[in-house]
């Protein structure tokens, strides 16, 4: 059997920058949208050529307000790879949504539309993007048809886009100048942009390479929990299930449990249903220790040799995502791979200008869509890494307590 | 002019990469043992359909060489495939599971549900299987639903926060943020948890036939009785039909899909074997749903509507 790998992407943008618009072309071009779906959105759209931004927008409200509210997953297939595709909303007010889209992603379609260039919503976009550490960002500069396929007007907001996303410490971005509405370089190369030559979006996404080189980084198995078959001839079997959130783990390996510090040995991994010597990121396992020491859900189980350090003081930069505010005082949960443990928001040194990329210091608060620094002291200790190592060990919700809202994203960044 | 900007970058590639089908099932156990891991009273919908069954064999495999620690529910609408309730009971008992029906002809009889003059089930499975989940206390609930299915399960979360009514409110979805899911609800609410999401029908296939999984016998081509109603092939039976106008013929078909006999339709097929249903799944220019629910095709928000009231 032939390993064709998986591109996880999102989409972001302003309202109407023509989001689900592209969507709509790259299944349709494609050939992922199937006679029935077609014939349905034909069905729907207003006019005799499909509204193509219908294959996305599902929902009754969407369809009644022409915008996206919440993410729309994907599915489709090039013959060298898949693509799971998340469409995030546009509008500010779903900026959450768009969070969680870009989370998972390997890669970020940003929008601009060409007539408007970068705006608010772009910026935002692309310091989330950039925050979360999506590996790949594309700018895609929407609706050249629009302005007479100029390529002066593409190549200022391309360098402008890029110089933002660059001092903001993004590592790669790819500019390409598109019409969604016609599919000038969306599958097919445009005729009316001679003057590009770069991949259009599918070949990009096609062939960008996926890195997940975990191999050399230090493993990490955070602990979901403690499988006790009770059986007679099984008696002292006691594995410990997760999924491996970094690294590499092998029998023989010398392995610290977190918090509480104690060591042992790997003496087998069971990989879902057979023994191996060695598993890696992201695979589920199950994992047998030499001693009988006392492990539980919440517990982490990392390279003796390469351990993150405990802390009860974290910083961190979040996003944050619900409509009450976050305040300094405030007690929270914080959920840290699948560890959570009671909290209090001690500190709000800065909140990030969108503008000018300054920190706007101590704000007090942040409401719904900002991006800022906090310090939160934890009741019992942590094992963070920084969100720039991982972004599974490195990441971790705020939740409000008393109703389970998720209040942000945290990225934690002891600088 | 360049088009690809590199402000910094690493290189390299590695052995250690995982094949598709081992991605999505190392994510889906992942999300069985979180729900094992922070709620008190999962259950999975099992309703013996290919689903629900690769469900189900992700949960052996989660929890293996300890015992799957859920229950299984299924909505029994009254016009299940026989052979489907059979092998229904055969795996219940095989793996020493507790099962627990919700029997929407026990609701008729009773009078809290009216038959549609249409005749389909499949809408007035939602009443029976919310008042379980309320009398059950049950506050995970695993479905097989999978994003790819239809427009409106595409916007569907991993975990899916219901409300003390079972309501969905697509608009107010919790963000849900790496793979951190947060299960966090008030006593009377529930999350629905949906492992196999990112999967695709193409891809629940592969799976089968990489570990050799068995279904029920009318997932393969097979002579029966069918007649046509509303462009479908809907087997002949005492559910009720055919109608006067309606004519009996056999054919060669096979499901896609197993849902109510009532509007679960049938497809001409010659596939016998898993390899034979994987070539006519990747020709086929019709989603599954397309090819075989009439339900869905009432509304272009039938499965939203739906879906809002509380089914799965």
């Amino acid at each position: 059997m032939t390993t064709i790998d998986t591109l996880r992407f999102a989409t972001a943008g302003s309202v109407d920058d023509g989001k689900s618009t592209l969507v709509g072309r790259l299944l349709h071009d494609s050939k992922s949208v199937l006679t029935d779906q077609l014939v349905a959105v034909t069905r729907a759209s207003a006019t005799d050529t499909p509204d193509l931004a219908l294959l996305t927008d599902g929902l009754r409200a969407e369809r009644e307000q022409g915008i996206t509210i919440d993410v729309a997953y994907r599915y489709f297939a090039t013959p060298r790879r898949r693509f799971i595709l998340a469409d995030t909303p546009g509008h500010v007010q779903y900026t959450r949504n768009m969070v969680t889209g870009a989370s998972t992603a390997d890669l970020a379609v940003v929008l601009v539309d060409a007539r408007n260039g970068v705006v608010e919503q772009t910026r935002r976009h692309a310091a989330l993007t950039t925050l979360l550490r999506v590996p790949h960002i594309v700018l895609a500069v929407n609706k050249m048809d629009l302005v007479d396929h100029r390529e002066s007007v593409f190549a200022a907001i391309a360098e402008e886009f890029t110089a933002y996303a660059g001092a903001l410490g993004a590592h790669e971005v790819t500019t390409i100048p598109i019409s969604a509405l016609s599919g000038d370089n969306v599958v097919e190369p445009s005729a009316n942009m001679d003057w590009y030559a770069g991949p259009t979006i599918l070949e990009h996404l096609a062939s960008v390479p996926v890195e997940r080189d975990t191999a050399r980084e230090p493993a990490r198995l955070p602990v979901q929990c403690v499988i006790r078959p009770r059986t007679d001839e099984r008696s002292d079997y006691r594995g410990y299930a997760g999924q491996i959130a970094r690294g590499t783990l092998r029998v023989g390996d010398r392995v610290t449990v977190l918090p509480g510090g104690r060591t042992s040995t790997v003496t087998a991994i069971d990989e879902l249903g057979g023994p191996v010597e060695a598993a890696w990121a992201p695979q589920s396992v199950t994992v047998l220790l030499e001693d009988d020491i006392d492990i539980a859900r919440g517990d982490l189980i990392v390279a003796s040799d390469r351990a993150p350090a405990l802390t009860r003081s974290v910083e961190a930069t979040v996003c944050h995502v619900a409509d009450q505010p976050l305040t300094v005082g405030r007690r929270v949960l914080l959920k840290h791979t699948t560890r959570t443990v009671r909290a209090i928001v001690e500190e709000i040194p800065s909140r990030l200008t969108l503008d000018t990329l300054a920190p706007y210091p101590a704000p007090g608060s942040l409401v719904a869509n900002d991006i800022g620094r906090v310090r939160i002291r934890t009741a019992e200790p942590v094992a963070l890494d920084s969100y720039a190592d991982s972004r599974r060990t490195g990441s971790f919700l705020l939740i409000d307590p008393t109703d389970g809202t998720t209040f942000a994203a945290g990225m934690a960044d002891p600088r | 002019m360049t088009t690809v900007t590199r402000v910094s970058g690493k290189t390299g590639t590695t052995p250690y990469t995982l094949s598709h089908l081992d991605a999505l099932e190392s994510e889906a156990v992942h999300i069985f043992r979180e729900v094992a891991g922070e709620f008190e009273r999962p259950v999975i919908l099992f309703s013996g359909g290919k689903d629900s069954i690769v469900m189900l064999h992700l949960a052996l495999k989660a929890f293996a060489p300890a015992a799957v620690p859920f229950s299984l529910l299924h909505v029994d609408t009254g016009h299940n495939f026989p052979e489907v309730l059979e092998y229904r009971d055969r795996t219940v008992a095989r793996h020493g599971l507790r099962l627990h029906v919700a029997s929407v002809q026990d609701y008729i009889d009773r009078g809290v549900l009216r038959e549609r003059p249409d005749g389909t089930r499949n809408p007035l499975q939602t009443v029976p299987l919310t008042e379980r989940i309320q009398a059950e206390k049950f506050d995970a609930v695993f479905g097989g639903g999978r994003r790819d299915e239809e427009k409106a399960r595409a916007k569907e979360r991993v975990f899916s926060l219901r409300d003390e009514f079972s309501q969905w409110d697509p608009r107010r979805q919790r963000p849900e943020l790496w793979n951190l899911y947060n299960g966090r609800h008030a006593p009377g609410e529930h999350v629905r948890v949906f492992p196999l999401s990112n999967w695709t029908e193409l891809d629940v296939w592969q799976y089968i036939a990489r570990e050799g999984i068995e279904l029920p016998e009318i997932y393969f081509a097979h002579e029966r009785e069918v007649f046509q109603r509303a462009g479908m092939w809907l087997t002949a039976g005492e559910w009720g039909g055919p109608r006067e106008n309606e004519r009996v013929e056999k054919r060669r078909v096979r499901y896609r899909t197993v849902g109510d006999m009532s509007c679960t339709g049938a497809v001409d097929s010659d596939a016998t074997t898993l390899d034979a249903v994987i070539t006519e799944i990747a020709a086929s220019r019709l989603t599954e749903r397309g090819a075989t629910r009439a339900d869905d095709k009432m509304s272009e928000a039938a499965m939203e509507d739906r879906k809002r009231e509380g089914y799965f």
